[in-house]
């Protein structure tokens, strides 16, 4: 019984853990965005910020992965 | 009841696809063993020497079709390190080279149907940011000495904030490693994971041609992420290494 | 319709608890077994060291000549259409000009052929108006002497008719007084 309810806690945890990855894509959504509609307003600049643009979103989406990772701990490992 | 009568029914087993298992036979792994890892992180190794060794060794003026997908991940790479960290980076252009070679095979390697991902696993991207963050410290060190900590005093800051700036760079600095691996190994293993369950799904006669068409966009997404987080792992250990050559803000 | 619906809801259900119980003591997440990450991180280690050898020894700097190679070939290439370009726009120049000098030599020729004609020309003027005055002063001495002659034969034949016509009244007239007066006649 205990065990269950530990389990039921950590399947719950876990689904709420995945909202993180709701604010990545958010994040993710934004500097996309952003980007581009600068990108529109000044194509010539935007080649060489292409760079910028991927270091950005890998850090956005960094935290979306580590959200799911709780999520993939609290399923599996806890 | 029906798990008796039906005992594979949709059973979920995202995670199965990662384990490691020993090549020949069963048994305890030790760290010698030969293992599904090993084979494919062969197979990587084959693949570059296919793509840069073999495809190259014509040393065509007008290069055939793999000998200019082998200069174009050079050029790739090279233009990338040049750009980011400089002309004093490309010293460090065959390293950087090394793992972004590695990265991208083994993680166009794991899209294979019944393949093994190297890159899911946390050992290998870990292993992979600590040699980065270690030898980006160290050449930091060696290149500017104590100057080095000037990278996580921001100058341009006012004179107050600067201490819970210097806080906050340090710990962002130390970060870095975790945040470099768990990206790799998370996206990689969330797009291999999500295939699963979809397939899984498919179990169902129902749902079956949905959970087709899901796995055949999960797994185009995949092969864009699979190149992108090779990118982005290659482009941080170059910005890294920029912060190392270069320190003060 | 209803019986394939309690079906997967059935399924479900037991692979929920099915994914509970079995799957995550078995299965678990493998990332997490450190059992096995020496394993693993020696292999990396190997897999690393093997390409950065065969990259750095032998990929890389075959690329690399490669690429410096075409370059090269192409900065050749390159300046080998820049000196075939010089060469046409020298060829060019040269042909334009041959092609100046030329039309002026024929300029000039013609210029020089028009002068000669001219002089040839005038010359030929010059002469056919001095035969022109030589002639024409010759038909004029010439008819200047007929009309002479016609002037005389006019006098004779008038004295002659005179003195015809004078012997005719009966009037012997004397021939030298007959001749003044024709030839006052003729005068006035």
């Amino acid at each position: 019984m205990e065990g269950d309810i530990v389990q039921m806690g950590a399947y719950i945890g876990a689904g709420l853990a995945c909202m993180g990855m709701g604010g990545a894509a958010v994040g993710v959504g934004n500097i996309v965005g952003n980007f581009l509609s600068g990108a529109l307003r000044n194509p010539s600049a935007a080649g060489g910020q292409t760079a910028m643009l991927f270091i950005g979103i890998a850090f956005a989406e960094a935290f979306g992965i580590f959200s799911f990772l709780v999520a993939l701990l609290l399923m599996f490992a806890v | 009841m029906a798990a008796d009568a039906q005992p594979e029914a949709l059973e979920f087993y995202p995670m199965k696809q990662f384990a490691l298992e020993p090549l020949f036979g069963q048994g305890e792994i030790h760290w010698y063993t030969p293992t599904n890892a090993t084979l494919w992180m062969g197979l990587a190794i084959l693949t570059i020497t296919l793509l840069l060794v073999v495809g190259t060794r014509r040393r065509a003026i007008v290069p055939s079709r793999t000998q200019s997908i082998g200069e174009l991940a050079y050029g790739f790479v090279h233009k990338m390190v040049e750009d980011v960290a400089g002309k004093e980076g490309l010293k460090y252009f065959p390293y950087i080279m090394t793992l972004f070679m590695f990265i991208v095979t083994a993680n166009f390697l794991g899209l294979i149907p019944m393949s093994f991902s190297v890159t899911s696993h946390i050992a290998v991207t870990v292993v992979m940011a600590l040699m980065v963050f270690v030898s980006v410290t160290l050449i930091g060190f060696f290149k500017h000495g104590i100057g080095f900590l000037k990278l996580f005093w921001v100058s341009s800051a006012p004179a107050a904030l600067r201490p819970v700036l210097a806080v906050i760079e340090v710990i962002s600095y130390f970060v870095r490693p975790v945040s470099h691996s768990i990206r790799l190994a998370g996206n990689v293993m969330a797009g291999h994971a999500v295939i699963k369950v979809f397939a899984t799904f498919g179990g169902i006669a129902l749902i079956t041609p949905l959970s087709l068409v899901g796995i055949v966009a999960i797994f185009a997404m995949d092969v864009l992420v699979a190149f992108i987080q090779a990118y982005v792992f290659t482009i941080l250990t170059c910005v890294y290494l920029k912060d190392a050559l270069h320190p003060a803000h | 319709m209803a019986k394939p619906t309690t079906e997967i809801s059935g399924q479900a259900g037991d692979a929920l608890a099915g994914y509970g119980g079995k799957a995550a003591q078995e299965a678990g997440m493998p990332q997490l077994d450190f059992a096995t990450y020496p394993n693993q991180i020696f292999w990396l280690l190997v897999t690393l060291v093997v390409i950065y050898f065969i990259l750095n020894r032998l990929a890389l700097p075959r690329i690399a000549s490669v690429l410096a190679e075409r370059q090269d070939t192409i900065t050749g290439d390159l300046a080998m259409a820049e000196e075939l370009k010089r060469k046409a726009a020298e060829a060019e120049e040269a042909y334009n000009r041959a092609l100046a000098e030329a039309r002026a030599e024929a300029q000039k020729v013609v210029a020089e052929n028009k002068a000669r004609i001219q002089a040839e020309l005038d010359e030929a003027i010059a002469r056919a108006d001095a035969e022109i005055a030589a002639r024409s002063a010759e038909s004029e001495a010439k008819i200047a002497e007929i009309r002479k002659g016609a002037m005389d034969a006019v006098k004779e034949v008038a004295t002659a008719t005179a003195k015809e016509i004078v012997a005719a009244f009966g009037v012997k007239a004397d021939g030298r007084t007959i001749g003044r007066a024709v030839s006052e006649r003729l005068k006035g």
